[in-house]
């Protein structure tokens, strides 16, 4: 049974109950957004990069089917398996027949966002197969039973202590013991063991190359080339927007990749893939699941050339106090609420009101995508699809009324300043919200417009 | 030069003083300025809400009370992008487009149009300044951390030429507030963090005003600052350049 899902401002106010980790979180995530200042301050270019990679992107979403006939073309060339799946259900069901016809009921998995939208693992696990995740971050989560919280960083979200609690509980560390090395040598032993007997790994794809019909998989832990290269068989799945023309762009797109995540000047690996070695068996699995409608929708469709380095994340001041889990969706942060709304805009419909529009998501984002500008936009589509919460409409009539209408205003700022007790701060009297933790403005003796009427006006 | 003086709904119900210091200050320089009587809100608390279908009135109202003056000036960068993006009315769209290319952020209309060179301000305290963002990355008042480009901040242009003023440095030069409209109660516990961490940077500095182009911003850190007693207060930009202005 599934829990009940809190709105993202019930659920940050629980993250916000403990304020210093709060604190520490925002930190530790500003670190990380600092560093991409340097990096990205380092490169003489770097807004040409951006502007070039945004165009390339353009250019892929203008000639979306193009591509995806020209990879598809060249990736059955290299002997690679070619599958198309129409929506998350499709892709799980292809996943579990390859596993299927190959009689194995244990895996490994790196490096994948996609199969968490798609909620592969438990899809997995109710047809009785189990998945290991084997980078270290999406390991820890999974030991929790949590979703990441980060695309790029998935278990930023726990401190060394929670980390070692959670070995000690599942992997037999000695109690209390949060020493970094240890704990990450205790997994590299436990996922080892792993790797050397599962006979199909499945990994994401960063970039896929129509010319060539390859695709290029970033990582830092080297943990999806040795799942990989070592088992018998290699699933890559992938959304379709990851395709990008031609080979040397990939000189545009690695490096704004890690600089943009970390502030690294490349991941430790960018392991191309291409062709399966002799004996193994190598599918890719491109997935729709929603993207075809993004496409069409004209204010969203930039959403696509999304590249998933975080940097929207690392920089939004909302996530960095609210947490990624409280944005309850695969992808959270900035994009994550461009993206959601479009795959159940029911379930999602408080994401796009998630951030002040303050802009500093569009303007880290290395593919230029206009996320602030789409999150208003979504509100506005939100609200006449008939998502919004009835107090809100009857606040926001009251309000229209009152600001279309000057001889209201006036009166109503009059008697009492009208907008003491109006405004959408101070909407619901009783429990003003303003209030919890900030004085109210103290109302002046008379309003700009009637000094003005006293003292200029002839 | 006739100057539409617009005034932000909260600035005239709240911080009178706000309006008073713009007219006194554009007066000054040379200005022959106009406070429209018939002016109520720029529609932005309804368009940010997802409503921005109901801010046709709004519109009206506003091309009604700035069609016809050279410029029309606002102590608020918020309310000014909002203008620059969204004032449309179907019948009266070229005056619209007029509009939309006369509005002027207080701060940006001294620096690019007025040119102002030599302020006779004083203000002898230790300042920070906050960057509010529809200023900062909507308008570009100032370069934004986030990009590899040339700094300039036309705000701390006009404070380095009030005498006294000792402008500090945060370790967080242009970080939200955590206002955000409506989001400063439809997310109370983030937006009050967010104010809460964005007056700790100024305290830390040391700082006895807080100033910044934007009330908005302004009146949601004031509001944690006087919760938490704090000595720290808040000013508009546009009382501190009006101050002692000869």
């Amino acid at each position: 049974m599934e829990s009940k899902v809190l709105e993202h401002s019930k659920a940050s106010e629980v993250f916000n109950q403990d304020k210093e980790r709060v604190g520490w979180h925002d930190e530790t995530l500003w670190f990380v957004r600092s560093k991409r200042d340097k990096a990205a301050h380092n490169i003489p270019d770097w807004e040409l990069l951006r502007s070039t990679a945004s165009s390339i992107k353009h250019n892929v979403l203008s000639n979306m089917h193009d591509y995806l006939v020209e990879f598809e073309k060249n990736a059955l060339a290299n002997g690679v398996h070619i599958h198309w799946a129409a929506d998350a259900e499709e892709h799980n069901k292809i996943v579990h027949g390859i596993i299927a016809k190959h009689g194995v009921t244990r895996m490994v998995k790196s490096k994948s966002m996609l199969t968490e939208e798609c909620h592969l693992n438990d899809y997995l696990a109710k047809n009785g197969v189990e998945v290991i995740d084997t980078d270290l971050g999406e390991r820890i989560v999974q030991l929790r039973d949590e979703p990441p919280s980060h695309i790029v960083l998935p278990a930023i979200h726990l401190k060394k202590e929670d980390v070692g609690e959670t070995f000690h509980i599942h992997l037999g560390t000695e109690k209390g013991n949060k020493d970094p090395q240890y704990l990450t040598e205790a997994a590299r032993h436990h996922l080892r063991e792993t790797f050397l007997t599962r006979k199909i790994a499945l990994t994401g794809v960063n970039f896929a190359i129509a010319q060539t019909g390859e695709f290029v998989v970033c990582t830092n832990e080297g943990n999806a080339d040795m799942g990989a290269h070592l088992a018998d068989v290699h699933i890559a799945c992938m959304g379709f927007e990851k395709l990008i023309p031609r080979r040397e762009h990939l000189g545009v797109f690695l490096r704004l990749l890690a600089r943009s995540a970390t502030g690294q000047p490349i991941t430790t690996y960018s392991s191309h893939f291409k062709k399966p070695r002799e004996g193994q068996e190598m599918h890719i699995v491109i997935v729709d699941n929603g993207r075809s409608t993004q496409l069409g929708r004209e204010d969203f469709r930039n959403s696509l050339k999304c590249i998933r380095c975080g940097a929207c994340m690392n920089t939004c001041p909302v996530y960095r106090r609210s947490g990624g889990h409280s944005y309850h969706n695969a992808v959270a942060g900035p994009i994550g609420s461009i993206l959601a709304p479009n795959l159940d805009m029911r379930k999602n419909a408080d994401l796009p009101f998630a951030s002040t529009l303050c802009g500093s998501c569009s303007n880290v984002c290395p593919v230029k995508i206009d996320i602030h500008d789409q999150l208003y936009k979504w509100r506005q589509v939100i609200v006449k699809e008939g998502y919004a919460a009835t107090s809100k409409k009857l606040g926001m009539g009251a309000m229209t009324f009152t600001l279309s209408n000057p001889a209201v205003y006036q009166t109503g700022g009059k008697v009492g300043r009208w907008f003491m007790r109006n405004i959408p701060f101070v909407v619901n009297n009783g429990l003003n919200p303003w209030f919890k933790n900030r004085e109210m403005p103290e109302p002046p003796k008379e309003s700009f417009r009637e000094w003005y009427l006293n003292n200029k006006k002839s | 030069m006739r100057v539409g003086l617009f005034i932000p709904c909260y600035v005239d119900q709240f911080y009178p003083q706000i309006g008073v210091a713009t007219l006194e200050l554009l007066e000054k320089l040379g200005c022959e300025v106009h406070f429209p009587l018939n002016q109520t809100c720029c529609g932005q608390p309804m368009a940010n809400s997802g409503f921005e279908h109901l801010t046709g009135g709004c519109n009206s109202l506003f091309i009604d009370n700035f069609e016809g003056f050279d410029y029309i000036v606002c102590p608020s960068g918020s309310c000014t992008l909002h203008i620059k993006e969204h004032l449309h009315e179907e019948k009266r769209e070229e005056k619209a487009s007029v509009i939309r290319k006369r509005v002027y952020e207080l701060v940006e209309f001294l620096t690019d149009i007025l040119k102002v060179e030599n302020l006779e301000a004083n203000f002898p305290h230790r300042v920070g300044l906050h960057q509010s963002c529809h200023g900062q990355r909507g308008l570009k008042l100032a370069q934004m951390s986030e990009l590899n480009a040339p700094f300039f901040s036309k705000p701390e242009q006009l404070l380095k030429q009030v005498k006294q003023l000792d402008l500090v440095s945060l370790s967080r030069k242009d970080e939200c507030c955590g206002f955000g409209g409506t989001f400063c109660v439809t997310e109370e516990a983030i937006s009050v963090r967010m104010g809460q961490d964005r007056v700790k940077d100024h305290e830390d500095k040391n700082v006895e005003f807080i100033t910044g182009g934007d009330m908005s911003c302004l009146m949601h850190l004031e509001g944690i600052l006087r919760r938490q007693q704090s000595p720290v207060k808040v000013i508009h930009i546009a009382e501190i350049l009006n101050s002692q202005i000869k």
